[in-house]
Protein backbone atom coordinates (compact mmCIF):
# COMPACT_ATOMS: atom_id res chain seq x y z
CA UNK A 1 0.00 0.00 0.00
CA UNK A 2 2.64 2.63 1.26
CA UNK A 3 5.07 1.46 -1.68
CA UNK A 4 1.87 1.94 -4.58
CA UNK A 5 2.00 5.61 -3.39
CA UNK A 6 5.45 6.42 -2.80
CA UNK A 7 5.20 5.21 -6.56
CA UNK A 8 2.67 7.40 -7.92
CA UNK A 9 3.14 10.86 -5.93
CA UNK A 10 6.14 12.28 -8.12
CA UNK A 11 3.49 11.43 -11.14
CA UNK A 12 1.16 13.34 -10.03
CA UNK A 13 3.17 16.25 -9.13
CA UNK A 14 4.66 16.17 -12.21
CA UNK A 15 1.56 16.03 -14.25
CA UNK A 16 0.12 19.30 -14.09
CA UNK A 17 3.76 20.22 -15.32
CA UNK A 18 3.69 18.41 -18.52
CA UNK A 19 0.34 18.80 -19.41
CA UNK A 20 0.99 22.43 -19.32
CA UNK A 21 4.55 22.14 -21.56
CA UNK A 22 1.96 19.74 -24.14
CA UNK A 23 0.40 22.57 -24.62
CA UNK A 24 2.75 25.90 -24.35
CA UNK A 25 5.70 23.53 -26.27
CA UNK A 26 4.93 20.54 -28.00
CA UNK A 27 1.59 21.89 -29.56
CA UNK A 28 3.53 25.58 -30.78
CA UNK A 29 6.80 23.76 -32.09
CA UNK A 30 4.80 21.42 -34.37
CA UNK A 31 2.19 24.19 -35.09
CA UNK A 32 5.18 26.60 -36.32
CA UNK A 33 5.71 24.16 -38.98
CA UNK A 34 2.17 23.65 -40.24
CA UNK A 35 0.83 27.05 -40.20
CA UNK A 36 4.42 27.50 -42.51
CA UNK A 37 3.74 24.31 -44.52
CA UNK A 38 0.39 23.51 -44.97
CA UNK A 39 -2.40 25.46 -46.94
CA UNK A 40 -4.87 27.61 -44.95
CA UNK A 41 -7.77 26.40 -46.56
CA UNK A 42 -7.08 22.93 -48.13
CA UNK A 43 -4.69 21.90 -45.30
CA UNK A 44 -2.19 20.30 -48.43
CA UNK A 45 1.54 20.58 -47.75
CA UNK A 46 2.72 23.49 -50.01
CA UNK A 47 6.11 25.50 -50.37
CA UNK A 48 4.29 29.11 -51.18
CA UNK A 49 4.39 30.43 -47.61
CA UNK A 50 7.97 29.77 -47.86
CA UNK A 51 8.75 30.70 -50.97
CA UNK A 52 7.29 33.85 -50.38
CA UNK A 53 9.41 34.37 -47.16
CA UNK A 54 12.51 33.77 -49.40
CA UNK A 55 11.60 36.27 -52.27
CA UNK A 56 10.83 38.86 -50.13
CA UNK A 57 13.58 41.38 -50.64
CA UNK A 58 14.06 41.81 -46.73
CA UNK A 59 14.44 38.40 -46.25
CA UNK A 60 18.49 38.17 -47.63
CA UNK A 61 19.51 40.93 -45.69
CA UNK A 62 17.67 39.26 -42.32
CA UNK A 63 18.71 36.60 -42.33
CA UNK A 64 22.88 37.89 -42.95
CA UNK A 65 22.67 40.20 -40.66
CA UNK A 66 21.17 37.99 -37.77
CA UNK A 67 24.32 35.43 -38.75
CA UNK A 68 26.86 38.50 -39.12
CA UNK A 69 25.26 40.02 -35.76
CA UNK A 70 25.64 36.64 -33.98
CA UNK A 71 29.33 35.66 -35.02
CA UNK A 72 30.18 39.03 -33.77
CA UNK A 73 28.57 39.23 -30.49
CA UNK A 74 29.06 35.58 -29.02
CA UNK A 75 33.17 36.43 -28.87
CA UNK A 76 32.44 39.54 -27.59
CA UNK A 77 30.15 38.56 -24.90
CA UNK A 78 32.47 35.32 -23.58
CA UNK A 79 35.58 37.48 -24.06
CA UNK A 80 33.64 40.28 -21.70
CA UNK A 81 31.55 37.10 -19.04
CA UNK A 82 35.34 35.23 -18.93
CA UNK A 83 36.83 38.99 -17.59
CA UNK A 84 34.02 39.66 -15.31
CA UNK A 85 33.95 36.15 -14.11
CA UNK A 86 37.58 35.90 -12.88
CA UNK A 87 37.69 39.24 -11.79
CA UNK A 88 35.05 38.36 -9.57
CA UNK A 89 36.41 35.58 -8.76
CA UNK A 90 39.92 37.43 -7.67
CA UNK A 91 39.17 37.63 -4.21
CA UNK A 92 38.81 41.37 -4.28
CA UNK A 93 37.40 43.45 -1.78
CA UNK A 94 34.17 44.22 -2.87
CA UNK A 95 33.91 41.31 -4.38
CA UNK A 96 30.00 41.04 -3.95
CA UNK A 97 29.58 44.87 -5.00
CA UNK A 98 31.00 43.92 -8.11
CA UNK A 99 29.17 40.89 -8.84
CA UNK A 100 25.89 42.70 -7.90
CA UNK A 101 26.90 45.73 -10.97
CA UNK A 102 27.55 42.86 -13.54
CA UNK A 103 24.38 41.05 -13.00
CA UNK A 104 22.15 43.76 -13.30
CA UNK A 105 21.54 44.03 -16.60
CA UNK A 106 20.26 40.11 -16.19
CA UNK A 107 17.24 41.63 -15.17
CA UNK A 108 17.03 44.51 -17.96
CA UNK A 109 14.31 44.27 -20.38
CA UNK A 110 15.94 43.79 -24.28
CA UNK A 111 13.87 46.77 -24.78
CA UNK A 112 14.77 49.10 -22.08
CA UNK A 113 18.48 48.20 -22.85
CA UNK A 114 17.81 49.32 -26.64
CA UNK A 115 16.31 52.52 -25.28
CA UNK A 116 19.73 52.80 -23.09
CA UNK A 117 21.90 52.46 -25.85
CA UNK A 118 19.53 54.46 -28.36
CA UNK A 119 20.31 57.35 -26.01
CA UNK A 120 24.18 56.68 -26.59
CA UNK A 121 24.37 56.45 -30.43
CA UNK A 122 21.31 58.74 -31.89
CA UNK A 123 22.54 61.95 -33.47
CA UNK A 124 22.09 64.27 -30.27
CA UNK A 125 22.75 61.09 -28.19
CA UNK A 126 25.76 61.15 -25.43
CA UNK A 127 28.74 59.60 -27.79
CA UNK A 128 28.38 62.13 -30.74
CA UNK A 129 28.18 64.78 -27.55
CA UNK A 130 31.81 63.40 -26.59
CA UNK A 131 33.16 63.36 -30.10
CA UNK A 132 32.21 67.02 -30.72
CA UNK A 133 33.55 68.45 -27.32
CA UNK A 134 36.87 66.80 -27.76
CA UNK A 135 36.88 68.47 -31.17
CA UNK A 136 37.44 65.10 -33.02
CA UNK A 137 34.24 65.36 -35.69
CA UNK A 138 32.46 69.07 -36.54
CA UNK A 139 28.93 67.72 -36.56
CA UNK A 140 26.90 65.22 -35.09
CA UNK A 141 27.99 61.44 -37.20
CA UNK A 142 24.70 59.73 -38.47
CA UNK A 143 25.43 56.30 -36.35
CA UNK A 144 22.02 55.04 -36.59
CA UNK A 145 21.27 55.72 -40.35
CA UNK A 146 20.09 53.41 -42.56
CA UNK A 147 22.72 53.46 -45.12
CA UNK A 148 25.79 53.30 -41.80
CA UNK A 149 24.64 49.54 -41.27
CA UNK A 150 28.19 48.90 -39.82
CA UNK A 151 27.56 51.06 -37.09
CA UNK A 152 24.23 49.87 -36.61
CA UNK A 153 25.46 46.57 -36.19
CA UNK A 154 28.14 48.14 -34.26
CA UNK A 155 25.39 49.00 -31.85
CA UNK A 156 23.19 46.62 -31.28
CA UNK A 157 26.16 44.13 -30.83
CA UNK A 158 27.30 46.55 -27.98
CA UNK A 159 23.86 47.16 -26.65
CA UNK A 160 22.97 43.09 -26.93
CA UNK A 161 26.87 42.38 -25.17
CA UNK A 162 25.63 45.32 -22.40
CA UNK A 163 22.89 43.60 -21.85
CA UNK A 164 23.52 39.72 -22.04
CA UNK A 165 26.55 39.41 -20.82
CA UNK A 166 25.38 38.96 -17.41
CA UNK A 167 23.85 35.60 -17.57
CA UNK A 168 27.30 34.11 -18.84
CA UNK A 169 29.32 35.81 -16.36
CA UNK A 170 27.18 33.59 -13.79
CA UNK A 171 27.28 30.17 -15.29
CA UNK A 172 30.82 31.09 -15.79
CA UNK A 173 31.18 32.49 -11.84
CA UNK A 174 29.64 29.26 -11.01
CA UNK A 175 31.63 26.83 -13.05
CA UNK A 176 34.75 28.48 -11.56
CA UNK A 177 33.88 28.05 -7.87
CA UNK A 178 33.52 24.23 -8.62
CA UNK A 179 37.00 24.15 -9.58
CA UNK A 180 38.76 22.58 -7.07
CA UNK A 181 41.48 24.93 -5.78
CA UNK A 182 44.49 21.92 -5.48
CA UNK A 183 44.43 22.34 -9.14
CA UNK A 184 45.59 25.45 -9.29
CA UNK A 185 47.62 25.47 -6.92
CA UNK A 186 49.67 22.97 -8.29
CA UNK A 187 49.97 24.66 -11.17
CA UNK A 188 51.26 27.55 -9.69
CA UNK A 189 54.01 24.64 -7.89
CA UNK A 190 54.74 23.83 -11.58
CA UNK A 191 56.03 27.72 -12.25
CA UNK A 192 52.64 28.21 -14.41
CA UNK A 193 52.00 31.94 -14.91
CA UNK A 194 48.20 33.86 -14.64
CA UNK A 195 48.41 33.20 -18.48
CA UNK A 196 49.18 29.61 -18.70
CA UNK A 197 46.77 28.85 -15.52
CA UNK A 198 43.89 30.53 -17.49
CA UNK A 199 44.50 28.98 -20.70
CA UNK A 200 45.87 25.37 -19.58
CA UNK A 201 43.93 24.50 -16.15
CA UNK A 202 40.44 26.93 -16.11
CA UNK A 203 39.44 26.76 -19.52
CA UNK A 204 39.45 23.34 -20.13
CA UNK A 205 38.22 22.85 -16.50
CA UNK A 206 35.16 25.20 -17.54
CA UNK A 207 34.12 23.39 -20.82
CA UNK A 208 30.73 21.77 -19.55
CA UNK A 209 29.86 25.69 -18.38
CA UNK A 210 30.82 27.18 -21.54
CA UNK A 211 29.11 25.05 -23.73
CA UNK A 212 26.17 25.48 -21.54
CA UNK A 213 26.34 28.92 -22.06
CA UNK A 214 26.79 28.92 -25.68
CA UNK A 215 24.25 27.04 -26.50
CA UNK A 216 21.83 29.29 -24.27
CA UNK A 217 23.58 32.65 -25.59
CA UNK A 218 23.55 31.61 -29.16
CA UNK A 219 19.97 30.51 -29.58
CA UNK A 220 18.55 33.76 -27.71
CA UNK A 221 20.66 35.74 -30.07
CA UNK A 222 18.64 34.00 -33.27
CA UNK A 223 15.45 36.01 -31.17
CA UNK A 224 17.73 39.23 -30.74
CA UNK A 225 14.35 41.55 -31.40
CA UNK A 226 13.56 44.38 -28.97
CA UNK A 227 17.00 45.97 -28.80
CA UNK A 228 17.29 46.17 -32.24
CA UNK A 229 14.38 47.54 -32.67
CA UNK A 230 14.77 50.36 -30.13
CA UNK A 231 18.51 50.58 -31.03
CA UNK A 232 18.22 50.28 -35.41
CA UNK A 233 14.46 51.26 -35.90
CA UNK A 234 13.34 49.61 -39.58
CA UNK A 235 17.01 50.40 -40.53
CA UNK A 236 17.96 47.21 -39.73
CA UNK A 237 16.37 43.40 -40.46
CA UNK A 238 16.98 40.33 -38.51
CA UNK A 239 14.70 37.78 -38.68
CA UNK A 240 12.76 38.16 -35.19
CA UNK A 241 11.69 41.26 -36.16
CA UNK A 242 10.64 40.02 -39.93
CA UNK A 243 8.43 37.37 -38.11
CA UNK A 244 7.15 40.25 -36.33
CA UNK A 245 6.32 42.03 -39.24
CA UNK A 246 4.87 39.72 -41.26
CA UNK A 247 2.55 38.62 -38.17
CA UNK A 248 1.35 42.24 -37.04
CA UNK A 249 1.88 44.65 -39.63
CA UNK A 250 1.41 42.39 -43.22
CA UNK A 251 -0.99 40.23 -40.81
CA UNK A 252 0.15 37.12 -42.75
CA UNK A 253 0.75 34.20 -39.94
CA UNK A 254 1.88 31.58 -42.59
CA UNK A 255 4.84 33.83 -43.56
CA UNK A 256 5.85 34.77 -40.05
CA UNK A 257 5.28 31.16 -39.10
CA UNK A 258 8.38 30.32 -41.77
CA UNK A 259 10.62 32.85 -40.35
CA UNK A 260 9.88 30.77 -36.88
CA UNK A 261 10.77 27.73 -38.69
CA UNK A 262 13.62 29.07 -39.90
CA UNK A 263 15.08 30.45 -36.54
CA UNK A 264 13.74 27.02 -34.69
CA UNK A 265 16.02 25.03 -37.45
CA UNK A 266 19.20 27.04 -37.36
CA UNK A 267 18.50 27.30 -33.04
CA UNK A 268 18.48 23.15 -33.17
CA UNK A 269 21.66 23.41 -35.68
CA UNK A 270 23.68 25.74 -33.69
CA UNK A 271 22.87 23.07 -30.47
CA UNK A 272 23.79 20.38 -32.37
CA UNK A 273 27.14 22.03 -33.60
CA UNK A 274 28.05 23.23 -29.74
CA UNK A 275 27.16 19.92 -28.30
CA UNK A 276 29.01 17.86 -30.67
CA UNK A 277 32.12 20.67 -31.29
CA UNK A 278 32.80 20.49 -27.57
CA UNK A 279 31.94 17.22 -26.14
CA UNK A 280 34.04 16.41 -23.47
CA UNK A 281 35.46 13.48 -23.25
CA UNK A 282 33.41 11.50 -20.23
CA UNK A 283 30.53 12.51 -22.70
CA UNK A 284 28.65 14.74 -20.45
CA UNK A 285 26.78 17.43 -21.81
CA UNK A 286 23.40 19.90 -21.31
CA UNK B 1 56.46 40.98 -4.06
CA UNK B 2 56.23 44.51 -6.28
CA UNK B 3 54.93 42.39 -9.13
CA UNK B 4 51.97 40.87 -7.18
CA UNK B 5 50.74 43.99 -5.97
CA UNK B 6 51.03 45.54 -9.30
CA UNK B 7 48.70 42.83 -10.55
CA UNK B 8 46.63 43.44 -7.82
CA UNK B 9 46.37 46.94 -8.62
CA UNK B 10 45.77 45.76 -12.01
CA UNK B 11 43.07 43.82 -11.39
CA UNK B 12 41.12 46.13 -9.43
CA UNK B 13 41.54 48.90 -12.24
CA UNK B 14 40.14 46.00 -14.38
CA UNK B 15 37.24 44.91 -11.89
CA UNK B 16 36.13 49.06 -11.91
CA UNK B 17 36.69 49.88 -15.41
CA UNK B 18 33.95 47.00 -16.06
CA UNK B 19 31.29 48.16 -13.67
CA UNK B 20 31.81 51.29 -15.20
CA UNK B 21 30.86 49.86 -18.68
CA UNK B 22 28.06 48.74 -17.18
CA UNK B 23 26.79 51.67 -15.14
CA UNK B 24 27.85 54.83 -17.19
CA UNK B 25 24.80 53.53 -19.87
CA UNK B 26 22.48 53.49 -17.00
CA UNK B 27 23.53 56.64 -15.43
CA UNK B 28 23.15 58.08 -18.92
CA UNK B 29 19.69 56.84 -19.71
CA UNK B 30 18.80 58.26 -16.19
CA UNK B 31 20.53 61.96 -16.96
CA UNK B 32 17.77 61.66 -20.02
CA UNK B 33 15.04 61.22 -18.52
CA UNK B 34 15.38 63.61 -15.47
CA UNK B 35 16.10 66.14 -17.76
CA UNK B 36 13.97 69.17 -18.94
CA UNK B 37 11.98 68.32 -23.08
CA UNK B 38 14.94 71.37 -23.88
CA UNK B 39 17.60 69.52 -22.27
CA UNK B 40 17.33 66.48 -23.83
CA UNK B 41 17.62 68.47 -27.34
CA UNK B 42 20.85 70.51 -26.31
CA UNK B 43 23.77 69.86 -28.05
CA UNK B 44 26.74 69.29 -26.70
CA UNK B 45 25.04 67.39 -23.56
CA UNK B 46 25.98 67.89 -19.91
CA UNK B 47 26.94 64.91 -17.66
CA UNK B 48 24.04 65.63 -14.85
CA UNK B 49 20.97 66.58 -15.85
CA UNK B 50 20.76 70.16 -16.18
CA UNK B 51 18.29 71.53 -14.49
CA UNK B 52 17.08 68.59 -13.13
CA UNK B 53 13.44 67.82 -13.60
CA UNK B 54 10.71 65.75 -13.57
CA UNK B 55 8.72 67.14 -16.33
CA UNK B 56 9.88 64.39 -18.62
CA UNK B 57 9.26 61.15 -16.31
CA UNK B 58 5.66 62.67 -14.96
CA UNK B 59 5.11 63.65 -19.26
CA UNK B 60 5.84 59.84 -19.93
CA UNK B 61 3.38 58.52 -17.03
CA UNK B 62 0.57 61.03 -17.90
CA UNK B 63 0.68 60.07 -21.47
CA UNK B 64 -2.48 58.42 -22.65
CA UNK B 65 -2.48 54.36 -22.02
CA UNK B 66 0.86 54.28 -19.74
CA UNK B 67 -0.34 53.77 -16.46
CA UNK B 68 -3.35 51.08 -17.32
CA UNK B 69 -0.28 49.34 -19.46
CA UNK B 70 2.17 49.64 -16.50
CA UNK B 71 -0.98 48.29 -14.33
CA UNK B 72 -1.44 45.48 -16.59
CA UNK B 73 2.25 44.66 -16.71
CA UNK B 74 2.08 44.20 -13.36
CA UNK B 75 -1.41 41.74 -13.60
CA UNK B 76 0.22 39.62 -16.10
CA UNK B 77 3.20 39.33 -13.65
CA UNK B 78 1.49 38.32 -10.63
CA UNK B 79 -0.82 36.10 -12.45
CA UNK B 80 2.13 34.13 -14.31
CA UNK B 81 3.97 34.05 -10.91
CA UNK B 82 0.79 32.14 -9.37
CA UNK B 83 0.46 29.67 -12.09
CA UNK B 84 4.17 29.13 -13.00
CA UNK B 85 4.40 28.41 -9.03
CA UNK B 86 1.52 26.02 -8.81
CA UNK B 87 2.13 24.06 -11.60
CA UNK B 88 6.06 24.24 -11.04
CA UNK B 89 6.95 23.79 -7.73
CA UNK B 90 5.28 20.47 -7.29
CA UNK B 91 7.08 19.43 -10.35
CA UNK B 92 10.72 20.80 -8.63
CA UNK B 93 9.54 19.30 -5.37
CA UNK B 94 9.05 15.54 -7.17
CA UNK B 95 12.83 16.21 -8.72
CA UNK B 96 14.39 17.26 -5.60
CA UNK B 97 12.18 14.33 -3.47
CA UNK B 98 11.28 11.14 -5.71
CA UNK B 99 13.66 9.02 -7.53
CA UNK B 100 10.82 8.00 -9.79
CA UNK B 101 10.97 6.57 -13.78
CA UNK B 102 11.56 8.77 -16.55
CA UNK B 103 13.18 11.63 -14.04
CA UNK B 104 16.35 12.04 -16.16
CA UNK B 105 14.07 12.22 -19.46
CA UNK B 106 11.93 15.06 -17.73
CA UNK B 107 15.28 17.17 -16.30
CA UNK B 108 16.33 17.09 -19.59
CA UNK B 109 12.99 17.84 -21.44
CA UNK B 110 12.76 21.14 -19.18
CA UNK B 111 16.56 21.95 -19.51
CA UNK B 112 16.23 22.09 -22.77
CA UNK B 113 12.96 24.03 -23.15
CA UNK B 114 14.40 26.67 -21.29
CA UNK B 115 16.10 28.10 -24.27
CA UNK B 116 13.24 27.71 -26.43
CA UNK B 117 12.77 30.87 -29.00
CA UNK B 118 9.95 32.75 -27.92
CA UNK B 119 9.21 33.60 -31.96
CA UNK B 120 8.67 30.17 -32.71
CA UNK B 121 6.25 29.80 -29.80
CA UNK B 122 4.08 33.09 -29.74
CA UNK B 123 3.36 33.09 -33.77
CA UNK B 124 0.99 29.50 -33.69
CA UNK B 125 -0.20 30.54 -29.72
CA UNK B 126 -1.16 33.66 -31.27
CA UNK B 127 -3.08 31.80 -34.07
CA UNK B 128 -4.95 29.85 -31.93
CA UNK B 129 -5.69 32.14 -29.24
CA UNK B 130 -7.54 34.25 -31.75
CA UNK B 131 -9.14 31.36 -33.15
CA UNK B 132 -10.31 30.61 -29.62
CA UNK B 133 -10.91 34.00 -29.20
CA UNK B 134 -9.32 34.33 -26.15
CA UNK B 135 -6.61 37.06 -27.86
CA UNK B 136 -5.72 40.41 -26.50
CA UNK B 137 -6.41 39.80 -22.48
CA UNK B 138 -4.11 39.83 -19.55
CA UNK B 139 -4.92 35.86 -18.46
CA UNK B 140 -4.19 34.40 -21.68
CA UNK B 141 -0.94 36.68 -21.90
CA UNK B 142 0.07 35.53 -18.72
CA UNK B 143 -0.26 32.07 -19.72
CA UNK B 144 2.40 32.31 -22.39
CA UNK B 145 4.35 34.17 -20.09
CA UNK B 146 4.11 30.83 -17.95
CA UNK B 147 5.31 28.49 -20.42
CA UNK B 148 8.62 31.01 -20.73
CA UNK B 149 8.86 30.58 -16.66
CA UNK B 150 8.08 27.52 -15.99
CA UNK B 151 10.97 25.50 -16.81
CA UNK B 152 12.74 28.26 -14.21
CA UNK B 153 10.19 27.43 -11.62
CA UNK B 154 10.90 23.67 -11.87
CA UNK B 155 14.40 24.07 -11.60
CA UNK B 156 14.90 26.51 -9.16
CA UNK B 157 12.18 25.22 -6.95
CA UNK B 158 14.26 21.53 -7.27
CA UNK B 159 17.86 23.01 -6.38
CA UNK B 160 15.92 25.05 -3.08
CA UNK B 161 13.54 21.95 -2.00
CA UNK B 162 16.62 19.93 -2.46
CA UNK B 163 18.76 21.86 -0.26
CA UNK B 164 15.74 21.27 2.65
CA UNK B 165 17.55 18.22 4.22
CA UNK B 166 15.50 15.06 3.69
CA UNK B 167 15.99 14.06 7.60
CA UNK B 168 13.78 17.06 8.96
CA UNK B 169 10.64 15.85 6.81
CA UNK B 170 11.16 12.48 7.87
CA UNK B 171 11.52 13.60 11.17
CA UNK B 172 8.07 15.52 11.06
CA UNK B 173 6.87 12.27 9.87
CA UNK B 174 7.50 10.13 12.02
CA UNK B 175 6.54 12.89 15.07
CA UNK B 176 3.05 12.25 13.54
CA UNK B 177 2.90 14.81 10.75
CA UNK B 178 1.18 14.07 7.04
CA UNK B 179 3.46 13.83 4.61
CA UNK B 180 1.28 17.30 3.15
CA UNK B 181 1.94 18.58 7.50
CA UNK B 182 5.58 18.17 7.24
CA UNK B 183 5.38 19.13 3.75
CA UNK B 184 3.94 22.56 4.97
CA UNK B 185 5.17 23.10 8.59
CA UNK B 186 9.05 21.79 7.81
CA UNK B 187 10.00 22.15 4.27
CA UNK B 188 8.22 25.68 3.44
CA UNK B 189 9.20 27.75 5.58
CA UNK B 190 12.85 26.45 5.11
CA UNK B 191 12.24 26.81 1.66
CA UNK B 192 10.52 30.44 1.67
CA UNK B 193 13.28 32.61 0.85
CA UNK B 194 14.36 30.50 -2.16
CA UNK B 195 10.85 30.54 -3.57
CA UNK B 196 10.38 34.68 -2.93
CA UNK B 197 13.87 34.79 -4.79
CA UNK B 198 12.26 32.82 -7.68
CA UNK B 199 9.10 34.49 -7.67
CA UNK B 200 11.27 37.97 -8.35
CA UNK B 201 12.73 36.39 -10.83
CA UNK B 202 9.64 35.13 -12.62
CA UNK B 203 8.13 38.81 -12.05
CA UNK B 204 11.36 40.05 -14.13
CA UNK B 205 11.35 37.62 -17.05
CA UNK B 206 7.27 39.19 -17.49
CA UNK B 207 7.66 42.51 -16.88
CA UNK B 208 10.66 42.41 -19.28
CA UNK B 209 8.95 40.48 -22.07
CA UNK B 210 8.71 41.61 -25.21
CA UNK B 211 8.08 39.88 -28.50
CA UNK B 212 4.78 37.63 -27.22
CA UNK B 213 3.71 40.87 -25.18
CA UNK B 214 3.51 42.88 -28.75
CA UNK B 215 1.97 39.73 -30.45
CA UNK B 216 -0.22 38.39 -28.50
CA UNK B 217 -1.99 41.80 -27.38
CA UNK B 218 -3.51 44.84 -29.15
CA UNK B 219 -5.76 47.06 -27.11
CA UNK B 220 -4.62 45.59 -23.81
CA UNK B 221 -1.02 46.53 -24.01
CA UNK B 222 1.86 45.43 -21.32
CA UNK B 223 4.33 48.25 -21.17
CA UNK B 224 7.22 47.06 -22.76
CA UNK B 225 4.17 45.84 -25.38
CA UNK B 226 2.84 49.55 -25.71
CA UNK B 227 6.40 51.25 -25.95
CA UNK B 228 7.52 49.08 -28.76
CA UNK B 229 4.49 49.81 -30.68
CA UNK B 230 4.53 53.09 -31.06
CA UNK B 231 8.36 53.17 -31.13
CA UNK B 232 8.54 54.82 -34.38
CA UNK B 233 6.03 57.97 -33.47
CA UNK B 234 7.17 58.65 -29.93
CA UNK B 235 9.17 61.91 -28.99
CA UNK B 236 12.47 61.35 -27.49
CA UNK B 237 11.46 62.40 -24.15
CA UNK B 238 8.73 59.87 -24.24
CA UNK B 239 11.21 57.12 -25.14
CA UNK B 240 13.89 57.55 -22.67
CA UNK B 241 11.75 58.30 -19.82
CA UNK B 242 9.99 54.82 -20.74
CA UNK B 243 12.97 53.28 -20.43
CA UNK B 244 14.21 54.36 -17.47
CA UNK B 245 10.79 53.22 -16.14
CA UNK B 246 11.28 49.97 -17.62
CA UNK B 247 14.45 49.70 -16.50
CA UNK B 248 14.67 51.00 -12.74
CA UNK B 249 12.88 48.50 -11.13
CA UNK B 250 15.98 46.21 -12.24
CA UNK B 251 19.00 47.26 -10.37
CA UNK B 252 15.96 46.95 -6.90
CA UNK B 253 15.75 43.13 -8.35
CA UNK B 254 18.54 42.44 -8.69
CA UNK B 255 19.67 43.20 -5.13
CA UNK B 256 16.74 41.09 -3.55
CA UNK B 257 18.33 37.77 -6.06
CA UNK B 258 21.97 38.61 -6.02
CA UNK B 259 22.31 36.19 -3.17
CA UNK B 260 20.20 33.97 -4.75
CA UNK B 261 22.00 34.32 -8.58
CA UNK B 262 24.00 31.17 -8.61
CA UNK B 263 20.57 28.90 -7.09
CA UNK B 264 19.02 30.03 -9.96
CA UNK B 265 21.78 30.06 -12.60
CA UNK B 266 24.61 28.04 -11.24
CA UNK B 267 22.52 25.06 -10.58
CA UNK B 268 20.45 25.51 -13.24
CA UNK B 269 23.32 25.52 -15.99
CA UNK B 270 24.33 21.40 -15.06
Amino acid sequence: MTSRRTNLTPFLLVAPALVFMAIFFAYPMVEAFGLAFRDNDTGALTLNYFQKMVSDVQFQPALTTTLLLIIILIPVQFAVALTMALLVNAKLKGASLFLYIYAIPLAVSELAAGIVWFNIFTNNGFLNSLLVQFGLIERPFLFLSYQNQGWLILAVVLAEAWRATSIIMVILVSGLQSIPSDYLEAAEVFGADQFRKITKVILPLLRPSLQVALILRTILAFQVFGVALAVAGSGMSLLAGEAYKWYYSIRNPNVAAAYASVILILSIASTVVFLVGLRSKNGEAL
Amino acid sequence: MKGLKLSRVLTYVGAVLMALWILVPIWLIAVSAFSTRQGIFDFPKALLPNPFSADTMSFFLGATNVLPSAGRSVVVALITIVISTLIGAPAGYALARFNFRGRDVFRLAIVSTRAFPIVILSIPIAVAYLQLGINDNVFSLALMHCALALPFTILVTSSVFAGVPKDLEEAAETLGCSPLQAFMRVVLPLALPGLAAATLFTFVLSWNEVFASVILTSRNRTLPALLVAQLDESPLNYKYAGGFFLLAPSMVFMLFIRKYLFTLWGRVSR
